[in-house]
């Protein structure tokens, strides 16, 4: 018999095998179908070409609009992402068979938001190469990877939470980026605002401010999540 | 269904009586600001109208946490009643300080960060009706309810810090004749303190009122199910 998880490491606890057992479902079932990628990235073509359209964006605009144009691209094509990712677990009942797993609830939160955020990392992986050369503008800028892996964070952290609970109500999908826009709005102008200052090559000092709002939004989001999944999930 | 406590009663003629008092010392006692004109004494209310919110906001999120904790469906009705009443007074705050601040900045609107925060909540307001709207089963209503102000009564402060911060890195070109600048005189004071008295009583009126509503759709829901039995 072929022992194919050998070389995979064991995680530490029940819990970590919990949390990576929901990630490695979405991500193989991601892999085999590949439908929720695929539409996240075609939608995020189609809004960077219409913000061309929209906004004439010339080489003289661009460099004060890029920022603003990524995190509206990412912010829309996360919640398409967010709300497939719990439409799936809802539909067949999947949701109902995981809260049976005799393991801590928020680990299915932890599980579902690390798959989540993996999807969301792979459409910026593709969309800011994309960008850049359409736009002619260089966005290989490690503070602008790092300010917008921390971006992604809080906005899955609350975007997760929020999937699970419009997912339940009668209006579903409509209502998830309704719920979680006017939330997400401290992630959203931080990361903006940190994003095109390391455009702009500003000096650290005025960056550092949006850093602070990122990193404390991350943590406080990410802790209310994991307290509150439980009431969420309830039956 | 039970009449008005006599305590309610009095709070109602109270109130009212309250408001046209603080009307009065608006529009008659405080002098004249020098600067802005007539205008400003619509300051008096402004001012309590944003203190009611304030009040309703807070309450919402505590009662929130309250909910989560013991289960117990009266918090859920006292939670909806502290919402509605935050999301109009903040409504009549923002519409105010638009009036207030067409002649004092020279636009209805500027994206300071009191009125930016104060337009986002209500947003969340009124995603949270919208919310409440697309469920029918009353206990996960309530819960999802006072998960979403709790998440509300988090991301709202964190609004503020970061609109502020964006207006300070950034010159703000109107808007600094804003209230910091302003200097009362002892009668402006008296009148804005009384005003804010004023809305408080109101506040506790219209909370009591929303809160005593909020029972008796319950007790009709429960006549409706047990008819349909």
């Amino acid at each position: 018999m072929l022992k194919t998880n050998v070389t995979r490491e064991k995680p530490a606890s029940n819990y970590m095998r919990a949390v990576m057992a929901i990630t490695w479902k979405d991500l193989s079932a991601e892999l085999r179908s590949r439908e929720l990628l695929s539409s996240m990235l075609v939608f995020s073509m189609l809004v960077i070409m219409i913000f061309y359209f929209a906004l004439e964006l010339d080489v003289k605009a661009r460099n004060g609009i890029t920022a603003g144009a990524l995190w509206v691209t990412f912010a829309f094509a996360g919640t398409l992402g967010l709300n497939r990712s719990m439409a799936v677990e809802k539909d067949r009942g999947c949701l109902d068979g995981l809260l049976l797993a005799p393991v801590d609830r928020s680990a299915i939160f932890f599980g579902k938001a690390i798959s989540n955020l993996v999807f969301m990392v792979i459409v910026e992986a593709i969309v800011l190469p994309v960008y850049s050369v359409m736009y002619n503008i260089n966005l290989f800028n490690p503070g602008l990877l790092m300010v917008t892996l921390l971006g992604s964070v809080g906005y899955i952290a609350v975007g997760t939470l929020l999937a699970a609970i419009s997912v339940q109500t009668r209006t579903r999908d409509v209502l998830l980026p309704i719920l979680l826009f006017p939330l997400a709005i401290p992630v959203l102008v931080a990361a903006v605002k940190a994003s095109s200052g390391f455009l702009l090559a500003l000096d650290m000092s005025e960056i550092s401010p949006w850093l602070n709002i990122l990193v404390v939004y991350d943590l406080v989001f990410i802790a209310v999540s994991f307290m509150v999944f439980d009431y969420v999930v309830e039956e | 269904m039970s009449p008005q406590p006599k305590i309610l009663k009095v709070l109602n003629v109270l109130s009212a009586s309250l408001v046209l008092a603080a009307f009065v010392m608006a529009m008659f006692y405080a002098p004249l600001e020098k600067v802005m004109g007539e205008v400003q004494r619509v300051f008096y209310f402004h001012v309590a109208t944003a203190w009611v919110g304030m009040l309703g906001f807070i309450a919402a999120a505590v009662v929130a946490i309250i909910y989560l904790r013991t289960h117990d469906m009266k918090w859920d009705i006292i939670g909806v009643a502290a919402v509605e009443i935050s999301l109009i007074f903040f409504g009549i705050t923002i519409v105010l300080g638009s009036i207030w601040a067409r002649p004092a900045w020279g636009t209805w609107w500027t994206w300071e960060p009191r009125l930016t925060t104060a337009a986002i909540l209500e947003m969340v307001y009124l995603a949270y009706l919208l919310l409440r709207q697309g469920i029918e089963d009353p206990e996960r209503r309530a819960r999802f309810g006072a998960v979403y102000t709790l998440l509300g009564g988090l991301s709202v402060p964190l609004t503020f810090v970061s609109i502020r911060l964006f207006r300070t890195i950034h010159p703000v070109i109107i808007g600094n004749g804003g209230s910091e600048t302003m200097a009362m005189t002892g009668s402006m004071v008296a009148t804005m303190l009384f005003s804010i008295a004023a809305f408080s009583v109101v506040f506790i009126t219209l909370f009591w009122h929303r809160i005593r509503l909020g029972q008796f759709a319950n007790q009709v829901e429960n006549l409706k199910m047990k008819v349909s039995m």
